[in-house]
């Protein structure tokens, strides 16, 4: 304590001071400058391990983004994790912590799957009509899937992270009960493919007019997807539901003082957020499956939390993480050590999470 | 008293926040057995100062000595192991544990055992000694407000503080308990310790407080003048720096139709007990009604009543006729009734939206902000950008963030909404609590200003000069009831009526 002096006079201190005002250009630089630092660090574990950073850097970049084939495949991830995202961020948006989009997905998959497999949709059925079909049962059932867990929340006030949480295993466990079960194709765990009516388009499909497009795998759904991007980015930045969603979220008592209805909202936030999830289960079934089977995604709903919070929320820039997560999902498929690449997801993520010190807080070195 | 070692002595203190210097090269000093009361408006840099004193901030430049010797806190820990000690506003006590649990809580001793029982004599003592009555056994939420203030100045005593600073501690106290905690600091004082009175009540000051020593925005504008040679409106231009006008202008005028109408209302609260029992009464147009009452006696529950927050459990609210007990609080808007809430950050405004956000929030249904589902962020903002300069709401733009706007802006902001709105029906809590007295003679005239205009305003103040200065007449809630009413603006009724004295003869 007697000391005094000598403790306040270190040559050079940080201070870190709350920002007034936040420039539009510093967030994506600032997200940029973490994806940076994330690479280098990531570069730094991969050659710890003996591993050549640069080489393992160029090759993920090559089976991802390296030609025309490789990037169609990495948008056919991208598109239900767009969907996800989608369906993450509008309810985040609102602070419903939505756990249950991979359950939302495989209900919506289940949903587009029966309206075939069950013969409501008879053979020969123009293929618009039947995936117009399918695209409805798909979104009705993720909406159904959110619409139970918003209930619970809206009416009894029943924390939605744990019952949307459950819900993707009763959802996960009530598709292997029909792939096993009902629609099981001569015992194995799959149904029977579809017939081609339900088959969403893909760009190679168009290879006979125009050759450049062979073998690319490319399906509508990216562009259901998309529509749902602007369709999202309407309702958050345009429309007085969006605002109320907004509002809700930072303060639910203003909210409730400004007249909103909150059990409204939450129950219509839930179920559409889980149509959008369901969207992405009936995409991903129609467009890349085409069957009903176990493993139809490998964790697309979890990923699409990440993805929504990487955005910030931002429906346009779920788009960009979608496709940069789905390129670094395809890389760890093609190369060897394949953990590499979700390390680096994990990094990426740490980073970004942490960056966001630096657009509420300014940074400044001095001297004392 | 150049022979006496001055309890404390704060010299050349600067602190500075983002885009603020809270202090300015404040010199402070604090004689041993004095009440030294530190007056200035909002944002002057009392607290600030006296936080640098109670080791919650530090200081980037000055120095300051106790008892003579240099001291520099890294803590409040450090400051209380130096014999000073701070109560804040807002009480940091555990509801849910007894008195003497709270004194002990964060100290060394006891260590293991708690051997309560010891400890509640002990405590009992130092309340006996200061004339502060206690029950060491009690539990924190059976107590009134007035007996937690004194649990913190037990705790503060328990840890052999010499030098106590209270921040602001009339605020929430009834007249009588203002009398009471009085009484407590001239024992204090009597034995030997040294009190920093922290407040912008010029009256109280000159009541309790032996010196004076004012700042204004930074900056110290008289240092430790007896108050015995001083008076209030001098105090009040060293506080301001122009002389204020305490005599607003409220013109006649006779009331209209009756636009809000009570009858036996009745609600619970937030713990499931009853917090109205039995409410009647009315406001008519172009009148402001008086709420007066020490805080937690009902009148924030009758506030979220009256606008659809709160359900009651009987009894009709009607609005220009039409019934609203139990309906939505969108009913209550669009009826025009403005709510400004107690509350500004947790109900009035969400403080990570943007200015605009926050003050098209009742009005963003209509054209021409709304659109059938679409909403006019244009409009919005052009909105917002006329109500920013007609209120003077002081901000960089109206994409700011609520929660950087300070207490009279955000207030600023919330008044711009609700009055914008032309209300029939004004409900206003506490409306200028916490603000500087320039803001406050601001909001008085927004105030008075819609009583011309015909609104019917109900005023719920803590001030009972400003409710004898705006109201038409006054209504004192107790304990859930309406007391009583008071038109004469006689103080000691009043002030009976609040503490449940007025109960002799009951009302109508």
């Amino acid at each position: 304590m007697t000391t005094t002096a000598s403790q306040t006079s270190s040559p050079i201190k940080l201070i870190i001071e709350p920002r007034l005002t936040t420039p539009r250009w510093l967030s994506p630089v600032v997200s940029i400058g973490a994806i940076i630092v994330a690479l280098i660090l990531g570069g730094g574990v991969i050659a710890f391990v003996g591993g050549d950073p640069l080489a393992t850097y160029a090759h993920i970049a090559r089976a991802a983004f390296g030609d025309l084939g490789v990037f169609s495949d990495t948008l056919v991830i991208a598109t239900p994790l767009i969907l996800v995202g989608l369906a993450c961020s509008l309810a985040f948006r609102m602070k419903l912590w939505n756990i249950g989009a991979e359950g939302q997905f495989y209900m919506g998959a289940l949903g587009a799957s029966a309206v075939i497999l069950a013969g409501w949709v008879p053979e020969g059925t123009p293929r618009p009509v039947a995936l117009g079909v399918m695209l409805i049962a798909g979104v009705v059932a993720g909406a159904l899937w959110g619409l139970i867990p918003g209930l619970l929340k809206a009416k009894l006030k029943v924390s939605e992270i744990i019952t949307t949480l459950m819900m993707n295993y009763i959802a996960i466990q009530l598709v292997n009960y029909f792939v096993f079960g009902v629609w099981s194709e001569s015992g194995f765990q799959m149904s029977p493919q579809f017939p081609k009516m339900a088959w969403l388009p893909r760009l190679g499909d168009y290879a006979r007019e125009i050759p450049a497009l062979r073998g690319l795998t490319t399906h509508f759904g990216l562009i259901f997807a998309l529509i749902a991007v602007a369709i999202v980015w309407f309702i958050l930045y345009r429309s007085r539901w969006g605002y109320e969603i907004r509002l809700i979220g930072d303060n639910p008592r203003a909210a409730e003082y400004a007249g909103i209805d909150i059990v409204k909202n939450t129950v219509l936030v839930m179920m559409t957020s889980g149509a959008l999830a369901g969207l992405a289960g009936m995409s991903e079934i129609a467009g890349v499956v085409h069957r009903l089977q176990g493993a139809i995604s490998s964790g697309y709903g979890f990923t699409g939390i990440i993805i929504a919070w990487l955005a910030k929320l931002n429906p346009i820039v779920v788009i960009l993480v979608s496709v940069l997560f789905g390129g670094l999902i395809l890389a760890g498929r093609e190369i060897q050590p394949a953990g590499v690449p979700r390390l680096i997801q994990g990094i990426i993520l740490f980073m970004l999470i942490a960056s966001d010190v630096l657009l509420r807080y300014r940074v400044r070195i001095a001297r004392a | 008293m150049s022979d006496v070692l001055n309890a404390v002595e704060m010299r050349g203190i600067v602190k500075r926040f983002p885009g603020v210097l809270a202090n300015d090269r404040v010199d402070f000093d604090l004689r041993a057995g004095e009440i030294h009361a530190l007056l200035g408006e909002n944002g002057a840099g009392k607290s600030t100062l006296m936080s640098v004193l109670a080791g919650l901030y530090r200081a980037e430049e000055g120095t300051i000595a106790v008892r003579g010797k240099p001291a520099s806190f890294h803590s409040p820990r450090d400051a209380n192991a130096r014999g000073i000690g701070m109560i804040h506003q807002h009480f940091s006590l555990i509801p849910s544990q007894t008195v003497t649990e709270n004194v002990l809580l964060g100290l060394d001793e006891p260590r293991f055992f708690l051997r309560l029982p010891d400890y509640d004599r002990r405590v009992a003592e130092i309340g006996q000694r200061f004339g502060m009555n206690v029950a060491p056994t009690a539990k924190i939420w059976q107590l009134s407000v007035g007996e937690q203030q004194r649990v913190e100045i037990l705790k503060m005593l328990y840890r052999g503080v010499e030098v106590l600073i209270m921040d602001e501690p009339t605020a929430v106290l009834a007249p009588q308990e203002i009398d009471g905690l009085f009484e407590t600091l001239r024992a204090m004082v009597a034995s030997g310790k040294s009190i920093v009175f922290i407040s912008h009540k010029l009256n109280e000051v000159m009541r309790v407080a032996d010196r004076v020593t004012v700042l204004r925005q930074g900056k110290v504008t008289a240092a430790g003048i007896a108050t015995a040679e001083t008076s209030i409106p001098e105090l009040a231009r060293l506080m301001v720096g122009r002389s204020v006008i305490f005599d607003l202008e409220k013109k006649p005028q006779q009331p209209g139709e009756v636009v809000l109408s009570v009858e036996a209302v009745c609600a619970t609260g937030a713990k499931g007990l009853p917090a109205l029992k039995d409410v009647s009464f009315q406001v008519r147009a172009g009148e402001i009604v008086g709420l007066a009452g020490v805080a937690g006696n009902g009148q924030s529950e009758l506030a979220e009543v009256l606008t659809g927050l709160r359900r009651c459990t009987s009894g009709h609210i009607r609005v220009h006729g039409d019934e609203l007990a139990n309906h939505s609080p969108l009913d209550a808007i669009r009826r025009r009734v403005a709510h400004v809430p107690e509350d500004r950050t947790h109900v009035g405004s969400a403080p990570n939206l943007s200015i605009t956000d926050n003050v098209i929030m009742k009005s963003y249904r209509q054209a021409p902000l709304a659109n059938g589902w679409s909403l006019n962020y244009a409009r919005a903002r052009q909105r917002a950008q006329e109500l920013k300069e007609a209120y003077a709401i002081l901000a960089p733009t109206v994409d700011t963030e609520a929660r950087l706007l300070s207490g009279g802006n955000l207030q600023r902001a919330i008044l711009s909404r609700e009055l914008s709105q032309e209300p029939s029906l004004l409900i206003a809590m506490q409306p200028t609590r916490g603000l500087d007295v320039g803001a406050i003679e601001g909001v008085q005239r927004l105030l008075l200003a819609q009583r011309e205009a015909g609104a019917a305003i109900l005023l719920a103040s803590e001030e009972l000069e400003e409710l004898l200065a705006l109201a038409d007449r006054i209504l004192v809630m107790y304990e859930g009831e309406i007391a009583g009413e008071v038109i004469d603006g006689n103080t000691e009724r009043i002030g009976l009526l609040m503490t449940g004295g007025g109960k002799a003869h009951p009302t109508q």
